[in-house]
């Protein structure tokens, strides 16, 4: 993984200096708040329900050991024993005092880790498959892509204020494990008679209106792709809107103008631009990939694993993944026991992960979209001991994909943007599908606490939205949405229900599924067969 | 009743009004009726709340219950976690929040 030079050092301690001066100067009421707010959001640091909340970068999700346990300390020290990851591969801390932040940034920093740019109207963190480097579908790591991306967006002189927050998803596998399509702008590595190159796609996103990324390019050769982004965001920091904060978004741009219009306007500045030495040098870009060439393999590590215990059994049919490498394979770490709260790890949880990736991982996590956490390289000799300790520390939930693997916001208990709770509402879901759910296969469910769709619930395959009813928590219910490469957008079934309502309708819809589907149809596959009305029909009868 | 609510600008804490300073209690805040809006400027000056605002409430036995339920989850702290509340071993505190 990307190791930080002295360049990349300096510009971390740097920036934790320049916001323990603005902290101090807030505090001591040299700053208003108007001043203060932008430059703390740039630091990732929002003001939430109970407490500060701070947002700490996990560049496309990849860490090691070392900093896995430095999350783990700044749990302990500076919040109340516990983090929880999000749906942008990050970690959110919600009880952080103003006056600790530059401290919890300056430890950070010794561990090359930041807050920088995880808030604010600025290209957040880049995002990336949980399964690179070990997935065999891949046609190259997007990560080194991703890393230049980072180093690209970080202090950008122009995208530094730009109308809104900016997200970007590289893969590079046709399988979309990080829903791509759903950013505003989403990146495919591919080979084209044998060139590395990229489809580029723009204007995704959900929040209050929710849409698809057009493809803007179809192919853009490895070696101009940062100039064809930087011509893309050129075109969005020029004509996106700055006057209506829920017209912002670079989705909104290219529907009101088209994508040909779009494409057109990047067309003519990429041509402008694509001499001007925005991308890499042929050196750094080899030196920045060397550092994601993967680890040493067990080239002799066995291929047969015992399945004698029932329960390993099932642990490793549901979260266990194939591996490039023979004889390895990729664990997914459910962070959403039944009846817990989803994404949330105590910081002893993370400091075991953390252990078991240093002894059995060659040193290496990923935290996932969906909230949880992969050891992306293991031997499958080493399966059977990873999942003693993960079930003896909480964390062996089966579940991966399945209807309690829940995407949930942390919703009104968190949350002050938010209009319902969310994370209860999962608690009863996966209690009342803990039975059943191997039984209904892979069904993506994910809820958000209000429009913004932090919860991903536009994606999902049941999706769960909770508003405000005249002043009562109220829950929309959505089907058919995907996040992944058949990408959907959820629709609304119809009149909403309170917690225990929105429950016993999905009950009543994953019954419907059960009598309507065929062969292994999944619950998605059934719903695009057969449409809404069967499911319409059992909902409200 | 109308209260005054913020959060402590150092700590993150969610404040209420007193009559004379900010507790991390909502039993201890007092109805400002008219007197808001006057209060939050003088707060302001002080610089010890960060982004105040009036709510509605109502007056009950157990002191003032805000109207709308993410000021009753402000005031007590997260549902689903009991034991990071002001009154973690309140068996009863959740209910008063929903």
């Amino acid at each position: 993984m990307y190791v930080y030079d002295e360049y990349d050092q300096n510009i971390v301690d740097a920036r934790v200096e320049e916001f323990r001066d603005q902290v101090e100067r807030r505090l001591s009421g040299a700053m208003t708040e108007d001043q203060f707010k932008p430059l703390r959001l740039m630091n990732g640091l929002y003001l939430q329900l109970h407490a500060y909340m701070l947002r700490v970068a996990v560049p496309y999700g990849t860490l090691d050991s070392r900093q896995m346990r430095m999350l783990g300390h700044i749990a302990r020290k500076y919040d109340r024993g516990y983090g929880h990851f999000t749906t942008r591969q990050n970690i959110q801390y919600n009880w952080i005092k103003l006056a600790d932040a530059p401290d919890i940034l300056a430890e950070l920093a010794t561990v090359q880790m930041h807050a920088i740019q995880t808030s604010g109207n600025c290209i957040r963190n880049i995002s990336s498959d949980q399964f690179a480097g070990a997935a065999a579908d891949e046609v190259a790591d997007p990560r080194p892509w991703a890393e230049l991306i980072r180093q690209w967006s970080t202090f950008h002189p122009e995208f530094t204020y730009l109308p809104r927050k900016f997200k970007i998803a590289v893969i590079a596998a046709d399988e979309d494990r990080a829903a791509m399509r759903l950013h505003d702008i989403g990146i495919q590595l591919l080979e084209r008679d044998g060139v590395l190159g990229a489809k580029i796609f723009v204007g995704g996103g959900m929040g209050r209106t929710p849409m698809i990324a057009h493809e803007v390019k179809d192919f853009i050769t490895a070696d101009h792709l940062m100039s064809y982004l930087e011509a893309c965001l050129r075109v969005y920091n020029r004509y996106g809107r700055r006057d209506n904060i829920y017209k912002a978004r670079i989705k909104i741009l290219l529907h009101e103008i088209g994508v040909d219009a779009y494409r057109d306007q990047v067309e003519a500045e990429f041509a402008a631009i694509r001499d001007l030495g925005i991308d890499p040098p042929v050196a750094e870009l080899a030196r920045i990939t060397a550092m994601f060439d993967g680890p040493d393999f067990d080239k002799d590590a066995p291929d047969a694993v015992d399945r004698s215990d029932p329960d390993f059994a099932v642990w490793l049919d549901q979260n266990v993944a194939a591996h490039k490498q023979p004889g390895h394979a990729i664990v997914t770490i459910s962070l959403k026991p039944i009846g817990g709260i989803p994404g949330d790890a105590s910081a002893d949880q993370i400091d075991l992960m953390a252990d078991l990736a240093e002894r059995y991982g060659h040193d290496e996590l990923r935290v996932t979209h969906a909230q949880n956490i992969v050891l992306p390289h293991i031997r499958k000799a080493d399966l059977y001991a990873i999942w003693i300790a993960l079930r003896d520390a909480g964390l062996a939930e089966a579940n991966l994909d399945l209807i309690s693997d829940i995407i949930a916001c942390p919703g009104l208990d968190y949350c002050s943007l938010a209009n319902a709770r969310s994370i209860p509402l999962a608690q009863k879901i996966g209690a009342r599908f803990a039975g059943r759910q191997r039984e209904l296969g892979e069904l993506k469910l994910k809820i958000s606490g209000c429009i913004n769709a932090c919860g991903h619930h536009h994606a999902g395959h049941i999706g769960i939205l909770g508003v405000d009813k005249k002043g009562t928590e109220n829950y929309q219910l959505l089907l058919g949405g995907s996040g992944a490469e058949d990408v959907s957008l959820g629709k609304i079934t119809g009149p909403g229900f309170d917690e225990d309502g929105v429950v016993d309708a999905i009950e009543r819809v994953t019954d419907r599924y059960v009598e309507l589907r065929e062969a292994d149809e999944r619950f998605l596959d059934t719903y695009r067969r057969v449409g809404m009305q069967p499911f319409k029909e059992a909902i409200y009868g | 009743m109308k209260l005054l609510t913020g959060n402590d600008l150092a700590t993150g804490d969610v404040v209420w009004w007193t009559g004379r300073e900010w507790s991390r209690h909502v039993e201890d805040a007092v109805d400002v009726g008219g007197q808001g809006e006057a209060i939050l400027r003088a707060e302001e000056g002080a610089r010890r709340v960060n982004v105040p605002y009036l709510i509605d409430a109502e007056a009950t036995e157990q002191g003032p219950r805000p109207a709308h339920i993410k000021d009753r989850i402000r005031a007590l702290g997260p549902t689903v976690r009991p034991d990071l509340t002001l009154k973690p071993a309140d068996a009863d505190a959740g209910a008063w929040v929903i």
